[in-house]
């Protein structure tokens, strides 16, 4: 089987519109789940049960429900309810499934914090929130910075399975464009290589971040 | 010392981990001003009595006054109480991701809502007395025990506190670090604050305490003067104590 790589700078328009879903996609979902993430992080440290419980829950059941599932039970039955579109079903659906391991990623983060730090800030009259905000959280976000940027590569590679609610992405794009074409080989191969741009990108952005919150230099 | 008012006072105090009594029906005033040495074995009681007073731990029964304020009510406001109370543990604490200036002035800046200039200000004069004035720029990783003690030290004291609480300050540093954490706190002597000190430096109690309690298993067993006590303890636990202490 001979290679035809023409398939691919023939169609670019439809790669740069499908990585630009892609990216946007995992960008919003992004957002969605870093504010999720971190109040359900800090609901899982708190003193209050009931936030503990309501966190866990929360956690326990995004971890639980496969990603694909989880999609299309949003957009078809959710969906309806809230009149979503694809689109914002997928951001929303992305978005909540990756908070659930950004909380568990924030609460591992601060509970590596040792525990002297809360007491030597609730000793000299911070309040718990002062405490969390001015000598936890900084600390965490240093440990965290590594599992997050996993987190957030695996974001992108899952944003993949948005195609089955009908969002045109990187791997819907693929795979119209191998129905039409039959080059499976090039476009697949060339696929990859986007998504590693993509994810390599970001993981030099966090490692960027990591060294910008190295503690002493 | 003439006859002062009482600053802290505890009436009855109990309190338990589990089935374990830590602290029985204790009962002591301290006057203002005073020097308080707490000694005794391991596990007798002293971190767990000197935390009840700023609430790091909670009590089950009877009740601790500071300046006539019932600490563990709870209408009590603690966090305005706790910025009244300095408190240095063995394990420094120092905060990593701040500057040597920044972890003394951040409760000055957030709990006490002081403009950051005079704070820092503050600051800065504090670790300078302590000897630290050419380590305010650096983080807290990169100093011995002793600095990072001292630098706790002036983080307490930038609060302006009327009470300090030391537990146990020297005992995780190295013998020829506990001098300078030593001097450092003898220099507060001058300043009338009141001092709760828990430790096992049994030369430094005798000389800067006024009063000395001697605990065991959760019960204040003496409280007198250091002289009388480290001649002539009452108690035979006492004397085993010292001279297991002593002789070692
Ligand atoms: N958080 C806790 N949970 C359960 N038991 C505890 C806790 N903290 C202290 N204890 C127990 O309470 C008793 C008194 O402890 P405390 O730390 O007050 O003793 P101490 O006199 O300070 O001893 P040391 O000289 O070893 O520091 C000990 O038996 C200890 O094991
Ligand atoms: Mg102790």
């Amino acid at each position: 089987m001979t290679m035809n790589w023409s398939v691919i700078y023939r169609n670019l328009p439809l790669f740069v519109t499908g990585v630009r879903m892609t990216l946007t996609i995992s960008f919003l979902a992004l957002l969605v789940s870093i504010p999720i993430g971190v109040i359900a992080g800090l609901f899982r440290v708190s003193r209050l049960r009931s936030l503990r419980f309501v966190a866990a829950a929360y956690v326990e059941f995004f971890r639980g429900v496969p990603l694909l599932v989880l999609l299309i039970w949003i957009f078809f039955v959710l969906g309806r309810f809230l009149r979503l579109t694809p689109y914002w079903s997928a951001v929303f659906g992305l978005g909540i499934f990756s908070g659930a391991f950004v909380a568990e990623i924030v609460r591992s983060g601060i509970q590596a914090v040792p525990r002297g730090q809360m007491e030597a800030a609730r000793a000299s009259g911070m309040t718990w929130l002062q405490a969390m905000r001015y000598v936890i959280l900084p600390q965490a976000v240093r440990k965290v910075l590594p599992p997050m940027a996993s987190q957030f590569i695996i974001l992108v590679k899952d944003s993949s399975l948005v195609s089955v609610i009908s969002i045109v992405d990187l791997s819907m794009v693929a795979k119209n464009l191998v129905a039409t074409t039959f080059r499976s080989i090039e476009i697949w191969t060339f696929v990859a290589v986007l998504y590693f741009c993509i994810t390599y990108g970001l993981s030099q952005l966090i490692a960027l971040c990591e060294r910008r919150f190295r503690m002493d230099h | 010392m003439s006859q002062s008012e009482t600053i802290i006072s505890f009436r009855n105090v109990s309190k338990n981990f589990g089935s374990l009594e830590v602290l029985k029906n204790i009962s002591i005033d301290i006057p203002k001003s005073q020097v308080f040495g707490f000694i005794g074995p391991s596990g007798a009681g002293k971190s767990t009595i000197v935390r009840t007073v700023n609430a790091l731990e909670g009590i089950d029964g009877g009740e601790i006054r500071v300046d006539g304020i019932p600490v563990h009510a709870p209408s009590t406001d603690l966090n305005r109480l706790r910025a009244n109370i300095g408190f240095v543990s063995q394990s420094f604490n120092l905060y990593p991701h701040l500057r040597v200036l920044e972890n003394v002035a951040l409760a000055p800046v957030k709990v006490k809502k002081l403009p950051r200039g005079e704070a820092e200000e503050r600051s800065a004069s504090i670790l300078r007395t302590l000897g630290l004035g050419d380590k305010m720029d650096v983080f807290p990783t990169r100093l011995s025990g002793g600095q990072q003690q001292r630098v706790a030290i002036a983080r307490a004291l930038a609060m302006e506190p009327r009470i300090m609480i030391f537990d146990e300050p020297t005992s995780a540093l190295d013998p020829e670090l506990i001098k300078e954490v030593l001097d450092a706190i003898r220099s507060l002597l001058a300043t009338g604050i009141t001092m709760l000190l828990v430790t096992h430096e049994m030369n430094f109690a005798r000389e800067i305490c006024d009063t000395i309690v001697f605990m065991a298993d959760g019960e204040i067993l003496e409280t007198g003067k250091p002289e009388q006590f480290f001649r002539a303890p009452k108690t035979g636990r006492a004397q085993d104590f010292l001279s297991a202490i002593l002789n070692r």
